[in-house]
């Protein structure tokens, strides 16, 4: 009997997950519908398999491109944010110094600064650190990962210095004594035993910064340096009538996180559990 | 080791300062110059000329009554998605750790929607009100349920909860389930040997066991709701009526549609006072709880 309810629970339990996740269905079927099919039938399998919308929506959202640069945006930003406050937050515990303290405290507080009280002066700040620098601080990938570092360097460098205060110092201390110099001691000795920060690091900003709409609509104004959810947006703005092609282009977004997620899962559940603990 | 400071010394310690200089120049400069901005009067066109105004823009604020609709706006959808995100994270953290054979792949499968952003979400669930919502409603003979919820402003709000519900209660499930994998079994156990029903072990051990964890997922959801802004823009854009609109979105559409420079950073930094009170009010309950334990 137990046995028995055990299995109906386990039924049960798969059913209500597939009917939370039933909006993607509806997503990917109405894809492949046209218009009179979509208001006459919405919820049901398309009649037949056409990929017209899909390739339209391809073309119209320069879909391509706009994968092209959210990946360049994304690995530029967490990957100097790896670099920047994992040294940075080692060298806060390992060589404690007022400014060092100062700095964290820093961070920690300005962590609670929301983004929509500060958006404009940044935008006018980084247009004036253009003009009197030369660097295109706006409308280019590079001003975006600089932004996306800024604002990722607080969360990133208290999870770093919660872990690095728990690991214990003797191993450091031995590799300075065989002759290592800092970049040595760092690379060989204290990266390996991040890994795990590392890995909630990389998740929580890719998650972030994949997704991100609104610094870099504030950022990016030309067409061809979109990321994908800016092209879905101005997308959505031309076609809310044509659905069929706006859910073959919202499949076309959805689909690459979702292959991602099936096949980097475990370690993505984990790594925001340790983002979410601490 | 101090005696012989080298060249890979000096770059090595370069990296901290590269980093603070970045940090500065986005978030420190932006917030002093934002405080200034908030006193001026402008139109946001480099030409035209910043006017000072003192604290008019602050006073004006107060006369504002979208901006203090959208604050009830932000109120009430606060209120009800902080609920209904934790109990339905709770109830899926609940479900899917129990003896099923299916749990490890409903988990993946509750978490998924966290991984979509918000805008996306919102469109998505644009098209599921506007055209199968209708349609479930008229083949179910629900047609007082199952409408298109974003045409009236109660029904546009709910759904505006449902949507963040549904993006957030996988990742609140997340942080639950690590609570609830803490609780001692025995101790369970021990209470049904005493005759304690399946209700009376949650609502005595459970419950109290999780609190520190409810304390952690009601004030993340608490500043999360607080500041909306993807779903927001992409499911309702405010409408109808802004009966939805948000803070975020009214100061977004101050300074940038609007063209109220000056006024809208006022705005702006009104919200940041508001969110920094919510943050210090979370601070002093987690000090008090490390105390406890």
């Amino acid at each position: 009997m137990k046995k028995y309810s055990k299995r109906i629970g386990s039924i049960v339990l798969v059913a209500v997950a597939a009917l939370f996740l039933s909006p993607f269905y509806i997503v990917i079927v109405n894809a492949f519908k046209n218009r009179a099919e979509i208001s006459l039938n919405p919820l049901g399998l398309p009649n037949s398999l056409t990929f017209q919308y899909f390739a339209t929506a391809i073309r119209k959202m320069n879909l391509g491109s706009a994968f092209v640069n959210s990946l360049m945006v994304t690995v530029g930003s967490v990957l100097f944010l790896v670099f920047f406050t994992s040294i940075t937050a080692w060298l806060m515990v390992r060589r404690p110094s007022r400014a060092g303290n100062i700095l964290f405290y820093t961070l920690v507080a300005t962590m609670i600064i929301p983004f929509h009280a500060i958006m404009m002066p940044l935008m006018q700040f980084m247009g004036f650190l253009s003009k009197s620098t030369g660097i295109p601080f706006l409308n280019s990938h590079f001003g975006l990962i600089y932004m996306n570092i800024g604002f990722g360097t607080g969360m990133c460098i208290f999870l770093y210095h919660g872990f690095v205060k728990s690991i214990p110092v003797a191993i450091e201390e031995a590799a300075i004594l065989d002759g290592c110099n800092i970049w040595q001691l760092f690379g060989h000795i204290v990266c390996p035993m991040l890994k795990s920060t590392t890995m909630t690091v990389i998740i929580l900003q890719v998650i972030h910064t994949w997704n991100d709409f609104l610094l870099p609509s504030l950022v990016l104004s030309s067409k061809d340096l979109r990321t994908v959810p800016l092209s879905t947006y101005s997308f959505f703005g031309e076609f809310t009538i044509e659905w069929n092609l706006a859910m073959a282009g919202l499949t076309l977004t959805i689909l690459p996180i979702i292959i991602f997620y099936v096949f980097a899962q475990k370690y993505i559940v984990s790594g925001v559990a340790g983002g979410a603990v601490k | 080791m101090k005696s012989r400071k080298n060249a890979a010394d000096y770059s090595f310690y370069a990296v901290p300062v590269i980093a603070t200089i970045i940090f500065i120049s986005v978030l420190i400069v932006p917030f002093i110059i934002g405080i200034g901005y908030s006193f001026v009067s402008w139109n946001g066109i480099p030409a035209n000329p910043k006017v000072w105004v003192g604290f008019q823009n602050y006073v004006r604020i107060f006369s504002d009554n979208r901006f203090w609709q959208a604050g009830l706006n932000t109120l009430v959808f606060t209120i009800f998605s902080v609920l209904s995100t934790n109990l339905t994270g709770l109830l899926l953290a609940v479900a899917v750790t129990g003896p099923f054979a299916t749990r490890n792949i409903a988990r993946a499968m509750f978490f998924a929607p966290y991984l979509i952003g918000g805008l996306l979400l919102g469109f998505i669930w644009k098209f599921v009100f506007a055209g199968p919502f209708p349609a479930l409603g008229k083949w179910l003979g629900l047609e007082g349920i199952f409408f298109n919820w974003l045409l009236q402003p109660k029904s546009a709000m709910a759904a505006l909860v449902v949507v963040n519900t549904w993006k957030m209660a996988g990742y609140i499930m997340i942080i639950f389930i690590t609570g609830l994998q803490g609780i001692p079994e025995d101790m369970l156990e021990a209470a049904s040997v005493d005759g304690a029903t399946g209700w009376q072990r949650f609502r005595y051990i459970t419950v109290p066991l999780l609190m520190p964890a409810i304390t952690v997922t009601t004030f993340m959801t608490l500043s999360n709701s607080f500041k909306l802004f993807d779903v927001n823009l992409s499911l309702t854009g405010g409408g109808p009526f802004n009966s939805t609109e948000v803070f975020s979105l009214n100061i977004y559409r101050e300074i940038f549609t609007s063209g109220n420079y000056g006024y809208g950073q006022a705005k702006a930094i009104l919200f940041f006072v508001f969110v920094a009170a919510i943050t210090l009010v979370q601070t002093y309950f987690n000090k008090r709880k490390e105390v406890e334990l």
